[in-house]
């Protein structure tokens, strides 16, 4: 049996004397995606921004692909984890294709116009070959969490993490979004994501984690926790989940 | 002499003073950006012991009067070392300069949204790379808006050289002025007028920059 | 050649009665500035065109204009037309004209930015516009303004070094005075320079107490703010 790509081994983290993970392990393998879900305050957001240091963790270890991810490597070992925030976070004063390109011609040094033509293929995986030229403010929520996608996807990421990708963006607009991050799955991209999405977790999770409070609950397949969760809270959670998202449905 | 007569004759002079005023700003503005890009660099970024006496500069530029700044870099250097006082002037109010664009600049790179930084590193930008690159690209355009306005207070600024007997348009007035009898407000009041005009021909240019650069996103002040 | 403590010590009788005159000037420029601005705010903001015209051609003449010029024209010009007066009249008016220029542009901004149900509101009680104005929008714009208004306040207690160049016998002209006499430029400047230091740091903090005793809470800059001033 192979190393994990990425390993997680009990990791805590206070914030303001309030301890929000409260020594989360877990395991994710190549090609694997896995979905976190959890009310508000689980610790969900925070589990993630550990994984690349974006937020320090207290204790625990994390391991990628064979190596500690610590302080002193931070830059590089960061540049192999694509990020996907729920804000977006696209650089407001570089166009989409410059968006793309910036990653590869500051961080691994090549140059602008090598730079250029990968992020042009990026930028056409994900459908926006056509906005190259767009500063963010002129593109839809949608557009600019899919560049965002493909500024993430041009550094080769050993892993995506995506935190709460559609959270922020109008109802109409999450489907296009979601279809990128099917398609990566397929792919065969390793994704950890944190998602009020039900649509995507059921149909394109290997394995959902339900954390609350700050540890996890419940793992296993989505058949089986949408089916059959062993514990109430999952249930609980589940059910109220599911109820809104059947609710938005039963309106349109 | 009629006061027409008068002003027409001694037009030269004051366009002298005015270019003298002109250049003196230019130069002020350029020592003072220099200064507040630094200052505000290390006050955001920098480590205590450094912050610290870049605080204490910056307060002594922004809270002591202009005046007394010029007489200080005049008189101070002068001890030492026989200064010109266009270049005390240049250095007393490029001083003074670089506080106030401290002040404008720290503004607009805190304005800057904290998931421009967090973007920038996740994808693995160090942070003297994702503050020259994202950061301080972002924060020139909204400083632009209150840039201008200290361009328009520099401008004025730079009649108080006269005390300190730089030559620009202020201190040429004063010399028409004693040299005239009975003509001392209609030459003030050019002087002001030239002031006047110069100062909305600059703030108009600034405008135009300010076209220039935007990019949506960055929504310019009304 | 006494050190340097004892020769700022020996300067501190003359140059702390230029800080008295500087104040004094300071103080009544600020109220005259004040009633000005007040009067100038009006007619922009509910005035017809012609106020607003003479009303807005004055805050760009005052703040399009150096301030040493506007003293020289003041106490060097007028004469011309008959009026004159004496140096420190002549700085006091033209600090106030200044300062009220300023004042106008702050407070018309702090007036714009009460939602206009407020003047709605009163109006809807049987007030008439003055009052309204007075009991209703006025006690709310002059909250949001006190952080603007504490700079130019500050702004201009600076400027009262200005008026050493028409002889008032402020700080800077002490200062001069001792200099040239002694040769010792650069010490009595730095003397002179802590004071003014002083002044504006006890001045910025009495009036942020000020600003901190009249709050409301929901009004105020950062209410502006949220409200998108």
């Amino acid at each position: 049996m192979s190393e994990p790509l990425l390993r997680i081994e009990d990791l805590h983290k206070s914030y303001a004397g309030t301890e929000v993970l409260k020594g989360i392990s877990f395991d994710l393998e190549r090609g694997e995606t896995k979905v976190l879900i959890g009310p508000s305050g689980s610790g969900k957001s925070t589990l993630l921004r550990c994984v690349n240091h974006l937020t320090r963790p207290d204790r625990g270890r994390i391991v990628l692909d064979g190596d500690e991810v610590v302080d002193n490597r931070i830059n590089a070992i960061r540049a192999t984890i694509g990020f996907v925030f729920q804000d977006f976070n696209l650089f407001t004063h570089l166009r989409a294709l410059d968006n793309v390109a910036v990653g590869l011609w500051r961080v691994r040094g090549m140059d602008r116009r090598s730079a250029r033509e990968r992020a042009a293929r990026e930028l056409e995986r994900v459908g926006l070959a056509n906005r190259a030229e767009a500063y963010p403010a002129e593109l839809s929520g949608g557009q600019q969490q899919r560049v965002s996608i493909a500024r993430a996807l041009a550094m080769d990421p050993r892993i995506i993490l995506f935190d709460e990708p559609t959270s922020a963006l109008d109802p109409e607009l999450t489907e296009e979004v979601v279809e990128v991050m099917r398609q990566l799955a397929r792919e065969g991209m390793t994704m950890l994501v944190v998602s009020h999405e039900m649509g995507f977790a059921r149909s394109a999770a290997d394995e959902i984690i339900f954390m609350d409070h700050g540890v996890i609950v419940e793992e296993g397949p989505p058949e089986k926790l949408f089916r059959d969760a062993q514990h109430a809270r999952t249930r609980d959670f589940l059910r109220i989940i599911s109820g809104s998202h059947a609710q938005e449905e039963g309106a349109s | 002499m009629s006061i027409y007569g008068v002003l027409l004759d001694q037009l030269p002079y004051l366009l002298q003073g005015l270019g003298i005023a002109v250049l003196l700003l230019m130069a002020l503005l350029v020592v003072g950006l220099v200064l507040g890009l630094f200052f505000a660099l290390v006050e955001i970024y920098g480590p205590l012991w450094a912050r610290l006496p870049v605080y204490a500069l910056e307060r002594f530029a922004r809270g002591v009067p202009a005046i007394i700044l010029l007489f200080l870099f005049y008189y101070g250097i002068g001890n030492v070392y026989a200064i010109p006082s266009f270049a005390a002037a240049v250095a007393a109010l490029g001083l003074r300069s670089g506080g106030y664009q401290s002040q404008i600049f720290r503004g607009a790179i805190q304005s800057v949204p904290y998931g421009q930084m967090l973007a920038a590193r996740a994808i693995g930008m160090g942070r003297m790379g994702a503050v020259a690159y994202i950061i301080v690209p972002q924060a020139l355009r909204h400083a632009i808006g209150p840039w201008s306005n200290e361009f328009s207070a520099e401008f004025k600024d730079t009649s108080l050289a006269y005390v300190i007997g730089v030559i620009e348009l202020t201190r040429q007035a004063h010399y028409i002025i004693s040299n005239q009898h009975g003509h001392t407000l209609p030459v003030l009041l050019f002087a002001a007028v030239l002031y006047f005009v110069v100062n909305r021909f600059g703030n108009s240019l600034l405008y135009r920059l300010e076209d220039r650069l935007e990019v949506p996103g960055f929504e310019r002040r009304s | 050649m006494t050190g340097f403590f004892a020769f700022a010590w020996d300067s501190l009788p003359a140059l702390l009665d230029g800080a008295v005159v500087a104040l004094g000037l300071w103080v009544l420029a600020m109220i005259l500035g004040f009633v000005v601005a007040l009067g100038l705010t009006w007619c922009r903001v509910y005035g017809n065109r012609v106020l607003y015209g003479l009303a807005t051609a004055y805050v760009e003449v005052f703040r399009g204009t150096p301030m040493i010029v506007q003293m020289f024209v003041i106490y060097l010009g007028l004469p011309d037309l008959g009026i004159v007066m004496s140096s420190f009249a002549a700085a006091t008016v033209a600090m106030a004209f200044n300062s009220a220029a300023y004042q106008a542009e702050y407070f018309r901004g702090a007036i714009q930015s009460i939602p206009s149900g407020q003047m709605v509101a009163a109006r809807a009680i049987g007030m008439s516009r003055f009052d309204a104005v007075r009991t209703v929008v006025l006690p709310q714009a002059m909250r949001r303004v006190i952080p603007q208004w504490s700079n130019e306040a500050i702004l201009e207690l600076k400027f009262t070094s200005i008026a050493y160049a028409i002889s008032v016998n402020e700080i800077t002209s002490h200062a001069y005075e001792i200099g040239y006499s002694t040769f010792r430029f650069f010490e009595i400047f730095i003397v002179a320079a802590v004071i003014y230091l002083a002044m504006t740091t006890v001045v910025a903090q009495v009036l942020d107490v000020i600003d901190r005793r009249v709050r409301v809470p929901g009004l105020g800059a950062q209410a502006a703010e949220r409200a998108g001033a």
